[in-house]
């Protein structure tokens, strides 16, 4: 008689051991990916027209929803940050807090949020979909390489736009957190100006705008490979989407986190003395 | 004198592969494993198709008939042993000979595997487009000279593949295949999902192209008149997991006609379509 085998209950060192070995392959399979990637960027550019479909697809239509939280996280800031200030009694200096901390750190994040949620979660489930209906075979059957094809325009894409829509982002959070401050609360327009020029240095824009091409090169990447390895079915393709986004999000704040130390370090070394804002 | 998109190749190609006499082994597998993680799909395949021939791989479902194409192909790597073109292994050639020597091999895969972001002409003309410098108007020409070829009128070529039926998109993917002029074409299961007067079309679309240009053909079906009408040779395949410890995993290679008088009952059932004491194993 034969009898069903039940598998023994894995121990918790063994899924710690397998989590590890997992997460340290999957590591390593996205830098090779990267590497890869770059290597055919060095090759020569894709046709111009691909490159240009993909900027478009993730520069000009995701202006639209960059405006849109760009404003309102300008305008929250100024209503979140008046009670606390006019406490204080220093209300017109909400406008150094609210511009600097859009340029340095909000307006890259939420563009690359943004970027993450519209533009990374479709690449994943687009090349996902390519990948299990064997339209990337076709590709390389077709004597394309589809890393070339693929990958390389979608990094272009993310990596040269994303400075460009986090801008967009720093510049209307700046128009939403001034009209509110200063038509709604009644904050003086002058000094809003002139404590925000006091505060916000072309450091902290530059820095910002230099930390969203890491996020954008993340992203694509991180969505790419999503994408490339994706399991079978529709399941696979859902997964992949979800995935290419969680793990975007995650790479952007570990991300800004490293960039932030290092950028911080650099500052103080450049210009020895008090501590900056960066 | 302007040359005629159907029966030149055309002009600005750089074509590996000239002169491959008949019979001539054009691609062999060598001891060819593989395994996906865990699983084990091929083990110790060797297999030779010659040039000018036109193989149907047979089996199960799942025993490794379309993996074996692939690895023919180089779409796949093999976890061990030897795909070799034309007598040179596949590991030897850098990135840039295997972009190359792979259009030697026109690639019919099995849900058509049409670019759903481009209309049929943009599929048709991917080929050409990637690889030629050729010009706009000739290429309009080729595909839909390649269009015709295949039983659809040019008319097609604006329509997006979301807008076609099964068999219309069959056909617009050989007509992408054969826009680049293959010397071997791969066929994964060209007629299934189709119905029996669509099945005959594409059988004979396949001789079709076999008598206007000496290409070698591989084709993976479950389909017996596809292996009755055009095949020279039929291997069949069985799934590891029915096989024995160092049974080879091909369990016959020979003529259509051999194929049909086999006295081995794996051959037999599989190609009279007859389930035989396998139903024991549903009912247990």
């Amino acid at each position: 008689m034969s009898t069903a085998t039940v598998p023994p209950r894995a121990s918790i060192v063994h899924v710690i051991g397998r989590s590890t070995i997992g997460f340290v392959t999957t590591v390593g399979d996205l830098v090779m990916f990267t590497l890869d990637m770059l290597r055919w960027l060095m090759r020569g550019l894709p046709r111009r027209s691909v490159v240009l479909q993909n900027m478009y697809e993730v520069g000009v239509r995701s202006i639209p929803v960059v405006l849109i939280t760009g404003l309102f996280i300008g305008m929250v800031l100024a209503i979140q940050g008046y009670a606390q200030f006019a406490l204080l009694k220093m209300e017109t200096r909400l406008g150094a807090v609210i511009n600097m901390a859009l340029v340095a750190e909000l307006g890259p994040t939420l563009a690359a949020t943004m970027l993450a949620g519209r533009v990374g979660s479709a690449m994943a489930a687009e090349l996902g979909t390519m990948r299990v209906t064997e339209q990337i075979d076709a590709l390389r059957a077709l004597g394309a390489n589809p890393i070339q094809y693929l990958v390389v325009p979608r990094f272009l894409a993310c990596f040269l736009l994303i400075p460009m829509l986090t801008a967009i982002a720093d510049g209307i959070g700046v128009i939403g957190g001034w009209l509110l401050s200063t038509q709604s609360l009644g904050i003086d327009s002058t000094y809003y100006w002139h404590h925000s020029k006091a505060y916000v240095t072309a450091w902290d824009v530059w820095t910002g705008l230099l930390k969203s091409m890491f996020f954008g090169a993340a992203i694509s990447m991180i969505a790419c490979y999503q994408g490339f390895h994706c399991g079978s079915g529709a399941e696979g393709v859902g997964r992949a989407a979800t995935s290419a986004f969680v793990l975007s999000f995650v790479a952007i704040l570990v991300l800004d986190f490293f960039l932030g130390m290092f950028l911080n370090e650099l500052y103080r070394t450049i210009w020895p003395g008090p501590a900056s804002f960066v | 004198m302007s040359q005629s998109p159907a029966t030149t190749r055309h002009e600005s190609f750089d074509h590996p592969f000239t002169g491959d006499e008949f019979g001539q082994p054009i691609i062999r597998l060598d001891g060819v494993s593989k395994q996906f993680g865990d699983h084990e799909v091929l083990r110790d395949i060797s297999l030779t198709i010659r040039a000018g021939d036109t193989v149907c791989l047979i089996g199960e479902s799942g025993c490794g008939k379309s993996v074996t194409m692939k690895l023919m192909a180089s779409l796949l790597k093999p976890t061990s042993g030897h795909v070799l073109w034309d007598d040179g292994p596949v590991e030897d050639r850098t990135d840039e000979e295997l972009v190359r020597d792979r259009l030697r091999f026109g690639y019919l895969f099995q849900g058509a595997a049409l670019f759903d972001s481009m209309n049929v002409f943009e599929n048709v003309a991917f080929g050409l487009r990637q690889n030629t410098k050729m010009s706009e108007p000739y290429m309009r020409d080729v595909v839909a000279q390649r269009l015709m070829d295949v039983g659809l009128t040019p008319a097609t070529a604006d329509k997006m593949p979301s807008e076609l039926s099964g068999g219309m998109k069959k056909r617009v993917g050989l007509a992408r295949t054969l826009a680049l002029m293959p010397d071997i074409i791969l066929y994964d299961e060209p007629t299934t999902g189709l119905d029996p007067i669509m099945i005959d079309v594409i059988n004979n679309l396949i001789l079709k192209t076999r008598k206007r240009r000496p290409v070698t053909s591989v084709i993976v079906t479950h389909e017996m008149t596809t292996v009755r009408k055009v095949a020279d040779h039929v291997v069949m395949f069985y799934p590891l997991s029915r096989l024995q410890p160092g049974e080879s995993q091909i369990v016959f290679e020979g003529t259509p006609d051999e194929a049909f008088e086999s006295n081995d009952p794996r051959v037999w059932q599989f190609v009279y379509g007859e389930a035989g004491e396998r139903m024991q194993e549903f009912a247990a």
